[in-house]
């Protein structure tokens, strides 16, 4: 009973801001819905028993991701009032493709279960009780899926690198540390000695 | 009442119906979109998950798991795309991009 109470509670909570999210005027609120939305996915990933995947959900998303939009949206000097340009025009036809794609998936997934797909299964039940969540996914990901596991690593490295080639700009009036410069600098490039006449004085343009 | 695949079926249905919408109406805020694609990223991880957890199969979560890392990917890498957009362009409206067609 409780865990109906939840599962609605948090239901209802990540499609409201789910729909906040796409429909909110301030994409800076836009992306705290998205955080809402995440946490509430996050809740109801708990409730099937996938712990580990809830906190990654949280530490990834919440954590990494949202804030990442957040300081886009924040950087960028966009006039976004002239980015909802065309919302009314676009809201009738996509509000119908949307309800059709809907009704669409949710007749796929009845007829999904009631064909058996979750034969006389009418409560998640804990994969193998003994372990935990996060031991049986360590299990499975080092072994069965470590090819996957180190694809997916580096996916995240070409990303990053990608992410910092696109971005990255040499500023040219930013003065710049020069290692080699450095090393290869030797006094009898650096200094001059000059020899000073008696009784007169050096001034600094000689120097130079 | 108890609570059965469909139900979580269902909410995966909304959330990645969401983020279709979302893609039609904002169609010039390329922010949004990409929080759009995150939605149905997430409406995606939901099913793997509900599918694993009334299955008893733990694949679905390793699933979720590789959808989740080519997620934050492409959020990081897109972001990206759109710094250096706005800087060149002053701008992020989507309908500008066609200066990039051959």
């Amino acid at each position: 009973m409780l865990q109906s109470i939840a599962f609605f509670l948090l239901a209802a909570v990540a499609t409201v801001s789910g729909l906040l999210v796409v429909t909110a005027r301030n994409p800076v609120h836009s992306v705290l819905w998205l955080i809402l939305t995440f946490f509430s996915a996050a809740g109801l990933f708990v409730l099937l028993g996938a712990e580990f995947l809830a906190m990654l959900l949280v530490v990834v998303y919440v954590g990494a991701v949202a804030v990442l939009f957040l300081f886009v949206v924040m950087m960028l000097d966009v006039d976004f009032l002239k980015l909802r340009e065309g919302y009314a025009r676009y809201l009738p036809i996509g509000a119908i493709i949307a309800a059709v794609l809907l009704v669409e998936m949710i007749m796929v997934s009845v007829a999904v279960v009631q064909g058996g797909a979750a034969a006389g299964l009418s409560a998640p039940n804990a994969p193998s009780a003994d372990v935990t969540n996060v031991e049986a996914i360590g299990r499975v990901l080092y072994t069965d899926y470590i090819y996957f596991f180190q694809a997916a690593g580096i996916v995240l490295l070409i990303a990053m690198i990608g992410a910092i080639t696109l971005t990255l700009r040499h500023k040219p009036h930013i003065k710049r540390q020069n290692i080699a410069d450095q090393i290869n600098r030797s006094s009898a490039k650096a200094m001059e000695v000059k020899s000073v006449q008696t009784g007169q004085g050096v001034s600094p343009e000689e120097l130079l | 009442m108890v609570i059965g695949l469909t139900h979580y079926l269902t909410v995966a249905a909304i959330l990645f119906t969401i983020g279709v919408f979302g893609i039609f109406v904002n169609r010039k805020n390329v922010i949004i979109i990409l929080m759009s694609i995150e939605l149905i990223l997430l409406a995606v991880n939901i099913n793997f998950v509900a599918f694993s957890a009334y299955l008893n199969d733990i694949s679905g979560q390793i699933m979720a798991m590789f959808v989740l890392t080519v997620a934050a990917a492409e959020a990081a890498v897109g972001l990206a795309i759109l710094v250096t957009f706005f800087r060149n362009r002053g701008d992020i409206a989507v309908d500008d991009a066609s200066v990039m067609k051959g």
